[in-house]
């Protein structure tokens, strides 16, 4: 019976073979496979097992971590002030992912990133505990807060940035939210979260980054650059070819005004001034669809903007010319975000130049040593100095003594410009206030602005660029140039 | 000492009883058992387990005692079966502690801390096994309950039918007041020796009646009976108890014993045969059967709505987070698996814990208990002896394949439990069984010969004399 024996032992070999290859394939050939996969919660549990980092404003954290007991996460993800600070940081939690600055600088914050190495390594031979790096951010508290109460009940969106640099100062979208209500992980977490998305005022859509409005008169600037750049005019005093009443083309319908306003061969200035809706609508059809697209691609439309967060990217879209007429005076088919109106103003405000707008301005190892500083970089010429020069003394008449004026600030020279979009079907709906602008001082342009207020509650004639969203700008402006910064 | 010792066979001069080897690996597998226990509790609480003597000292004085009535008792025994399952036995107890530390299968409302009733259960398989080798001193005796043996078999395979499934499989018998029993694992040995004493009478009839047809052996009808009885039988347990691996463990058993006695290469091809027909035609309708299936096949497709699927994608996850040298022990998340963690899937503990290293470790060594008692199948000198040794070996073999296999994705799994390793009274106290029977055959298989008896002619031719 011994050859059988034999061959029943070979088998077993075999048995015992088959289950050492098979557990080298899963142990060592899809380690790394089984490892990373998102349905293991190893990772989560690895990712919470340590203090993340601080998103840090003006040297301050406004993130911070608690340890929990309830569940294998240890460390929970807090906000100082949640609200005013979530559409800046995002959300972390543990149940649910996180968003924005808290999702794309995960590797600093969790201190897993690369840039981190050798201060890990390190780490592991000093025996310390491991920790996250921290994300120090370009914005202004003061700024942010003022943003914050001027929009106060009301919809709408603030963004500012430093032209000189690109700096994002202040970044609000209300209504806002609270990360640390869903931070955790636990059924309260999941109901919070459930509530927050099924409000219908959509409080964790990041209006400033990710909606776009039409963005009404504010764009005449815009259709005014492109007219000086083009070299359709050229003395912003001289008089236009600007016939009132003036007709859409192909069309037989009148273009109106806002009033009884002095639109007739209006100048540049005193067309911006009063807000004429012929004369920059015919100047956006004299200028044509190309062009226009050409002035706004150079401001930053039709591409997403990354900063690093990512915004939507603002259109300005092929059209035939009685859209494109009006596209020219902001409304019809051109849409924008806050960002970018922020953009465009900056863009004046710093002689043409459009910097790349940025938060991130340092990433730090867990004793604070930089690891990655940000150089400020420059997105685009978006027009001359010349020409930037002219559109700021067109805009600062907006505020000396046109639709403006609700953005004075005293001893500050301050330009904008107004902006009442309409929307829905025939205007059914009622209308967006908009208002960017830049404050000067000596040492050039510190912060340039956009609003945009879209409030349901208002009474409808009460809704305009200049009466609600003007005042917002301007407490947000005197606030970065209060803070010296 | 007499005069014949240096003059006469090789057979005369005494084999080394290796009993001292037999000892030191006691105490080297006992030490590296209380490490691993020690090593378990810094890891989890940063400080040395307070049980960690009386744990260390009850496995020693298990694995003591065993030795000692090895020594007495079956002298000439293989000495690397007792030491392998007190190490094994002794892991397993550390793995076990391990798992009831786990704050997430504490929340587990059917989660009991299994270590200590593990403990009282090694006991008694240690008890049972003094009690074979005291009680049975020669193997030969187990033939004359062939067939008091196979009522036995039946009525254990039969008996978890009339009780209610547990975790949707009928392989319980409850007791009030006692407990589970998995008859299953008894009737694994027990059946064994059914097999061992049939074949040993039948095998001439199975091997040489037979006519040739195609190149193969077909046996008659009459002698195809018991073949497809167990066939029969086995597939009766799988859609009755729903238990793939009970059914496949004793085919398998069946067909390598018949093999053995029979020397007929058919047999295998029948076997294999009827087992694929069985299994795929089971497969095809019984719903149980067929979750298995669906989550071997891809697991992490069913991941978030198939309990099974997802299970045996948290046992993937777990082997594969240890990687090549594991997290250490007491320091991964292997209880993530929740349900059975310290059961059927034990070994992903050990793969996460202690990686492809530990897990290897492990297989080797059920390998060489697989393959000392295949050693001692092939010495025993009497036909029941070789039988049994194989079929308790072929048996172990294919459980430690059908577990292993299962858990890592190798096979569809099929819930029965690593010998020795996990949670649970039947398993572990049965395993001990089989390794008294396995010592008392290698026992008997490696005791020299008894001594020719002198004989004056033999003196006269081979000393000469002046």
């Amino acid at each position: 019976m011994n050859k059988p024996l034999r061959r029943v032992a070979i088998f077993c070999g075999l048995l015992m073979l088959a289950l050492l290859v098979r557990d080298n394939w899963i142990q060592y050939v899809r380690a790394d496979e089984l490892t990373g996969r998102e349905e293991n919660r190893r990772i989560r549990i690895e990712r919470y097992a340590h203090e993340r980092g601080d998103i840090i404003v003006d040297g301050k954290a406004v993130t911070g971590s608690v340890e929990t007991e309830d569940s294998d996460f240890r460390y929970k993800r807090v906000w100082k002030n949640g609200p005013l600070w979530a559409p800046v940081t995002g959300y972390s939690s543990q149940a649910f992912d996180s968003s924005q600055l808290e999702k794309l600088e995960d590797g600093i914050l969790t201190g897993n990133d690369d840039q981190l190495f050798f201060n890990r390594t390190l780490s592991m031979f000093t025996g310390e505990k491991k920790q996250g790096g921290n994300v120090v951010t370009t914005l202004n508290g003061d700024a942010q807060r003022a943003a914050f109460k001027g929009l106060g009940e009301k919809k709408g969106a603030v963004v500012a940035l430093d032209p000189k640099t690109g700096a994002i100062l202040a970044l609000a979208s209300t209504p806002s939210y609270d990360p640390s209500v869903f931070a955790g992980n636990s059924d309260k977490d999941a109901a919070a979260r459930q509530k927050l998305l099924r409000d219908k005022d959509k409080p964790m859509l990041n209006r400033a980054l990710r909606e776009t409005y039409p963005p009404g008169s504010t764009f005449k600037v815009v259709t005014a650059a492109a007219a000086l750049e083009n070299g359709l005019y050229d003395d912003i005093d001289a008089k236009t070819e600007s016939p009132l009443p003036w007709t859409l083309p192909q069309s037989t319908t009148q273009l109106r005004n806002e009033g009884n306003i002095p639109c007739e061969n209006a100048s540049l200035r005193e067309a911006l001034r009063v807000s004429c809706n012929t004369v920059f609508g015919k100047m956006s059809d004299d200028l044509g669809n190309k062009k226009m697209i050409e002035q706004t691609d150079k401001f930053g439309f039709n591409k997403e903007v990354f900063t690093p967060v990512r915004a939507d990217a603002s259109v300005y879209p092929e059209d035939n010319k009685p859209q494109n007429a009006m596209a020219g005076i902001g409304q019809a088919s051109n849409r924008t975000t806050p960002l970018q109106m922020a953009m465009v103003a900056s863009a004046i405000a710093n002689d043409g130049k459009l910097m790349q707008p940025y938060m991130v301005a340092e990433r730090q190892t867990p004793n604070l040593d930089p690891v990655y500083t940000h150089e400020p970089e420059e997105l685009s010429r978006a027009l001359s100095g010349e020409n930037a020069q002219k559109i700021q003394q067109m805009m600062e008449t907006v505020v000396k003594d046109g639709t403006g004026t609700n953005a004075r600030i005293p001893g500050v020279t301050v330009g904008g410009k107004t902006g009442t979009a309409q929307h829905g079907l025939n205007n059914s709906e009622k209308p967006y206030a908009w208002f960017i602008s830049y404050a000067k001082t000596d040492n050039g342009s510190p912060v340039a602005v956009a609003v945009v207020v879209e409030d349901g509650n208002a009474n409808r004639d009460d809704i305009s660029g200049g009466g609600l969203a003007a005042p917002i700008a301007r407490d947000v402006m005197k606030a970065v140039i209060d803070s010296g910064k | 000492m007499s005069v014949v010792t240096n003059t006469t066979t090789i057979g005369a001069i005494d084999a080394p009883s290796r009993r001292n080897t037999e000892l030191a690996l006691v105490v080297f597998a006992v030490a590296i058992s209380v490490f691993a226990y020690a090593n378990v509790g810094l890891a989890l609480n940063g400080e040395l387990p307070a049980g960690m003597l009386g744990y260390g000292a009850g496995l020693a004085l298990l694995g003591g005692v065993a030795h000692l009535v090895v020594r007495r008792f079956a002298k000439y025994a293989d000495p690397l079966l007792l030491p392998l399952a007190t190490l094994l036995n002794g892991l397993g107890l550390a793995l076990i502690w391990r798992l009831d530390q786990s704050e997430r299968l504490a929340r587990l409302p059917s989660f009991a801390p299994a270590a200590s009733k593990q403990l009282i259960f090694s006991a008694m398989g240690v008890a049972l096994f003094i009690g074979v080798l005291l009680l049975l001193k020669d193997h030969r005796i187990l033939q004359r309950y062939t067939y008091i043996s196979m009522v036995v078999a039946l009525i254990l395979l039969i008996l978890p039918m009339f009780f209610p499934a547990q975790f949707g499989a009928k392989i319980w018998i409850t007791i009030p007041g006692i407990g589970s029993i998995q008859p299953g694992e008894f009737a694994k040995i027990v059946i064994a020796v059914f097999f061992s004493g049939y074949l040993m009478v039948k095998r001439d009839a199975l091997a040489l009646a037979s006519r040739r047809f195609m190149g193969m052996y077909l046996p008659r009808g009459r002698d195809l009976g018991p073949i497809l009885a167990i066939w029969a039988m086995s597939i009766l347990i799988l859609v009755f108890e729903t238990d793939l691996g009970t059914s496949l463990l004793f085919f398998g058993m069946f067909v390598v014993m018949l093999y053995v006695a029979t020397e007929r290469t058919s047999w295998i091809v029948f076997g294999l045969t009827m087992s694929a027909v069985g299994a795929v035609g089971v497969a095809s309708f019984e719903p149980h059967v067929q979750d298995r299936v669906t989550a071997w096949l891809d697991p992490f497709a069913g991941w978030g709505t198939h309990a099974a699927s997802e299970q045996m994608a948290q046992v993937l996850m777990s082997f594969g987070s240890g990687g090549t040298l594991g997290t250490g022990l007491g320091q991964g998340n292997s209880d993530l698996i929740l349900f059975a963690a310290n059961t059927d899937f034990i070994l992903a503990t050990v793969g996460e814990e202690l990686g492809l290293a530990g897990v290897m470790a492990f297989l080797l060594l059920y390998g060489l208990i697989v393959e000392r008692g295949v050693r001692t199948a092939l010495a025993a000198r009497d036909p029941f002896g070789k039988l049994l040794a194989i079929g308790l070996s072929g048996a172990f073999a294919i459980q430690v394949f059908v577990v292993a296999g299962g858990v890592m994705g190798l096979i569809p799994l099929t819930g029965m439990t690593m010998p020795f390793l996990a949670a649970g009274g039947s398993s572990v106290i049965a395993n001990w069984a089989l390794i008294g029977i396995l010592i008392r055959i290698s026992d008997t298989a490696r005791r020299p010969a008894p001594a020719p008896a002198p004989s004056t002619d033999a003196e006269m031719t081979q000393v000469v004399r002046p």
